[in-house]
C-alpha cells in the first residue's frame, strides 16, 4: 500500500495543480474565443459592428427598398443623445448617411463611445458602416452639442423577406477627457 | 481485530479543542466540514426564513428591498458554497479511505488546509453583512453590469469565492489521488463501491471548472477596481459574455452538487433492498456522461439573451440528452428494488423521497430546456422550484439519507428512529408544500428575486411560506437526533443494517480512529 505523502501521491497531485492551473488560464482564454467563435460562426456581431466596412462592388438595387430605423440608448452619464431622424428609407447597394445629435450635459469636458447593434441579428452582417461615429471615442467639451454622422450601405445579398433593419445604438461614458 | 490494538491515545492525540485545530485525520476532518455545512445550512435556511416571512403577503412588510436582494443572494452563496459542496466533501473524507480500504486521505495536510481555508472563506462573506453598503445583493449568479455596482462587500466576496474555489480544487484533487493511488490490493476501479465512484467523478468536474469560475470573477475584480472591460460594453467587453463563462462553470456546478448524492443513493438502496444494485457498470457509464454532457449544455440557462436558432435547438437537444443517462439511473435504482426484500429504515425513506421528488425536479428541468416555453417561464417562480426540487429533496435528502445511513458507523451509537421518522415524514411533507406551489406561482408569471408581488399570487405564496416554516422547524428535529446519537444510544454493531455490503462494514463501530492500516485484502 502506499503511504500518505509518498512520492507517487505528490506528482499525482502535481499534475492535477496544473489541470487546475490550465483550467484557469481556459477561464482567460475563453475571452477572446468568444469573439473568434462568434465571428467564424457569424453568430454574434460585436467585433463586425465596431468595423468599418467597404461599399466597394455595391450598386443600388432599384427595386427593393428597406426601412432603417434609428434608436439610442443612454446607459451611463450625462447625455442627450437621439437620431435626427427616427428612419429612413434605403436602396440596398446605395451609400446614405445619417445622422446622431449629442449634447454633454455633465457640466464638465467628458468622453463617450457608442456601441452599435443590429436587429434583425441576421441582417447584421449586410449592414456594412463605412465610416461611423462608434468607431472611435468621442470628446465633448462641456455643454457641447453636436451631430455625429454614420455612412452606410445595406448589402445586396441582404435576405428577401427583410424589409426593416434597426440600428441602435447606446452612448456610455468612458471617463472625462 | 488488527485495529483493535491501536489504542486511541497510543499515538498520544491532543484532546479538547487542540485535537481539532491540529488534527490531519480523515475522520476528524469529515467531522469538521459536515458539522461545518450543518451550521451552514442553519444559517441559509435563516436567510431563506427572512425570505419567506417577507414573502407571505404580497405588500413590503419586514425588510427593505436592499436587504432582502442580500438575503437571496447570501442564501443562495451559503447553500451551494458552504452547505451542500462541503457535506458533500466531508462524507468523501469520512467514507472514502473506508470504502477502498485506506488508512487516510492521500495528503493529510492539504486536507487540513481546504477546511480552513474554507471557514475562513465563509467568515469573510459573512462578515460583509458588516459593511457599509450590506452584503452581496446582485444574485449568486453575480452577473454584470449590476454586481459592480455592489458597495464596499464586493471585493471580499469575491476574496471569499477565490478561497472557496481553491478549498474544493484542493479537496478535489486529495479524492482523486486517494482513490487512484490508495486503493486497497484486488480493489479494481469496477469494483468499488459507487458513492467513491461518483465523488471521483465530481472532482474531476471541480477540477475542470472551479477555476473558470475563479478567472471570471477575477475578471469582475479587475473591472471593477483597474478599469479592464471584460464584461465593459463602453470598452468593447460584453456582458453575456460573463453569463458563457459563468454557467460553463454554473452547469457543471450543478451536477458536482447532485452526483454525489446519486452516489450515495445507489449505497442505500441496495442495503435495504437487500439486493446488489442493478446495473453496476452501466450506473458508472451514466455518472460519466452526464460529467461529460454537463460542459455543452451550459446556455440553456441563458435563452433569452439572444441566441441564434442554430445555438438553441443545440443547447436544448444537448440539455434533453442528460436525461438519458439520468433516465438510466432512476430505472436501475428502481429495479435494485424490484423482487427485493425492502424495508423502510429512514436511510431508505429518505432515498425513496430523493428517487420521486429528483425526479420531478427532472421533469420539469426537461420543460424548461424547450426554448418557446423557456422564454415563458425564464426568471421566474418555476425556475425557483425547479431547481429547489433537485436541491432540497435532492441532493439535501440525499446527505441526509447519507447521514441516517452511516452514522452509526460515526459514532458507535444507533440514533433514535422514531425521531429519524418523524423529521423523515415532516420534510417530505413540507418540502412539497414549500415547493410546488411554486410551479404555479412561476406558471403564472411571478418573477423571482423580488419583495413585493402582485394581490393574485397571495394565496399560493402564503401556503409556500408555511411550507418554509415548517421545513425548516423540522430540520431542528435532525440537530437534535443528531445530538442525542453523539451523546449515546443502543450501541452499533460493525456491520449496523441487515445487509451491510462494503469495506466500512467491516470495521467496528465506532470506527477506530485509524482503520485499514494494513490493506485489507479484497477478492
Amino acid at each position: 500500500m502506499n503511504e500518505p505523502g509518498s512520492l507517487r501521491n505528490r506528482s499525482l497531485a502535481v499534475r492535477l495543480v496544473l489541470m487546475a492551473a490550465g483550467s484557469f488560464a481556459f477561464g482567460f482564454a475563453l475571452v477572446p474565443l468568444y469573439d473568434v467563435f462568434c465571428e467564424v460562426t457569424g453568430i454574434g456581431t460585436r467585433a463586425q459592428l465596431s468595423r468599418a466596412g467597404t461599399a466597394e462592388g455595391q450598386s443600388p438595387v432599384a427595386d427593393r427598398i428597406v426601412v432603417v430605423e434609428f434608436t439610442a440608448s443612454v446607459p451611463s452619464g450625462d447625455w442627450e443623445f437621439e437620431p435626427v431622424a427616427a428612419t429612413m428609407e434605403v436602396q440596398p447597394g446605395r451609400l446614405y448617411e445619417a445622422h446622431y445629435r449629442a449634447r454633454n450635459l455633465s457640466g464638465r469636458a467628458t468622453t463617450g463611445q457608442a456601441v452599435p447593434s443590429i436587429s434583425p441579428m441576421r441582417a447584421a452582417q449586410y449592414f456594412v458602416k463605412t465610416e461611423c461615429f462608434c468607431f472611435t471615442p468621442q470628446h465633448f467639451a462641456r455643454d457641447e452639442e453636436r451631430e455625429m454622422a454614420v455612412r452606410f450601405v445595406v448589402d445586396r445579398g441582404l435576405p428577401p423577406g427583410i424589409d426593416r433593419l434597426t440600428l441602435s445604438y447606446a452612448f456610455y461614458n468612458v471617463g472625462r477627457s | 481485530m488488527a485495529h483493535a490494538s491501536h489504542d486511541d491515545h497510543a499515538h498520544g492525540r491532543p484532546a479538547g479543542i487542540v485535537r481539532w485545530l491540529t488534527t490531519t485525520n480523515h475522520k476528524d476532518i469529515g467531522t469538521m466540514y459536515l458539522v461545518f455545512s450543518l451550521l451552514m445550512f442553519l444559517i441559509g435556511g435563516a436567510f431563506a426564513f427572512v425570505i419567506r416571512s417577507e414573502l407571505f403577503q404580497p405588500g413590503l412588510q419586514l425588510v427593505d428591498p436592499a436587504f432582502f436582494n442580500q438575503m437571496t443572494t447570501m442564501h443562495a452563496l451559503v447553500m451551494v458554497f458552504g452547505a451542500v459542496m462541503p457535506a458533500t466533501v466531508g462524507l468523501a473524507n469520512w467514507m472514502i479511505p473506508m470504502q477502498i480500504g485506506a488508512a487516510d486521505m492521500a495528503l493529510p495536510r492539504m486536507n487540513v488546509f481546504s477546511f480552513w481555508l474554507l471557514a475562513f472563506a465563509f467568515l469573510l462573506l459573512l462578515s460583509t453583512f458588516l459593511m457599509p453598503g450590506g452584503a452581496p445583493a446582485s444574485g449568486w449568479t453575480l452577473y454584470p453590469p449590476l454586481v459592480l455596482q455592489s458597495g464596499e462587500a464586493f471585493p471580499l466576496a469575491i476574496f471569499s469565492i477565490h478561497l472557496m474555489g481553491a478549498s474544493s480544487i484542493m479537496g478535489a484533487i486529495n479524492v482523486i489521488v486517494t482513490i487512484v493511488n490508495m486503493r486497497a490490493p484486488g480493489m479494481t476501479l469496477l469494483k468499488m463501491p459507487l458513492f467513491s465512484w461518483s465523488w471521483l467523478i465530481t472532482a474531476y468536474l471541480l477540477i475542470a471548472v472551479m477555476p473558470v469560475f475563479a478567472g471570471a470573477v477575477t475578471m469582475l475584480l479587475t473591472d471593477y477596481f483597474f478599469a479592464t472591460s471584460f464584461f465593459n460594453a463602453a470598452g468593447g467587453g460584453d456582458p453575456v459574455l460573463f453569463q458563457h463563462v459563468f454557467w460553463f462553470f454554473g452547469h457543471p456546478e450543478v451536477y458536482i452538487m447532485i452526483l454525489p448524492a446519486f452516489g450515495i443513493v445507489s449505497e442505500i438502496i441496495p442495503t435495504f433492498s437487500r439486493k446488489p444494485i442493478f446495473g453496476y457498470e452501466a450506473m458508472v457509464y451514466a455518472i460519466a456522461s452526464i460529467a461529460f454532457l454537463s460542459f455543452i449544455v451550459w446556455a440553456h440557462h441563458m435563452f433569452t439573451v439572444g441566441m441564434p436558432l442554430a445555438g438553441q435547438l443545440f443547447f436544448t437537444l444537448s440539455t434533453m440528452l442528460i436525461a438519458v443517462p439520468t433516465g438510466v439511473k432512476i430505472f436501475n435504482w428502481t429495479a435494485t428494488m424490484w423482487r427485493g426484500s425492502v424495508s423502510f429504515e429512514p436511510p431508505m425513506l429518505f432515498a425513496l423521497a430523493f428517487l420521486f421528488l429528483f425526479t420531478i425536479g427532472g421533469f420539469s428541468g426537461l420543460m424548461l430546456a424547450i426554448v418557446p416555453a423557456d422564454f415563458q417561464y425564464h426568471d421566474t417562480y418555476f425556475v425557483v422550484a425547479h431547481f429547489h426540487y433537485v436541491l432540497v429533496p435532492g441532493s439535501v435528502f440525499g446527505l441526509m439519507a447519507a447521514v441516517y445511513y452511516w452514522m452509526p458507523k460515526w459514532t458507535g451509537h444507533m440514533y433514535d428512529m422514531r425521531l429519524a421518522k418523524w423529521h423523515f415524514w415532516l420534510s417530505a411533507i413540507f418540502v412539497n408544500v414549500l415547493f410546488f406551489p411554486q410551479h404555479f406561482l412561476g406558471l403564472a408569471g411571478m418573477p423571482r428575486r423580488i419583495p413585493d408581488y402582485a394581490a393574485q399570487f397571495a394565496d399560493w405564496n402564503m401556503v409556500s411560506s408555511v411550507g418554509a416554516f415548517g421545513f425548516g422547524l423540522a430540520q431542528l428535529l435532525f440537530v437534535w437526533l443528531i445530538v442525542k446519537c453523539v451523546r449515546g444510544g443502543e450501541r452499533a454493531t460493525a456491520g449496523v443494517w441487515d445487509w451491510p455490503h462494503g469495506l466500512e462494514w467491516t470495521v467496528p463501530s465506532p470506527a477506530p480512529y485509524h482503520t485499514f492500516e494494513k490493506a485489507p485484502e479484497v477478492h
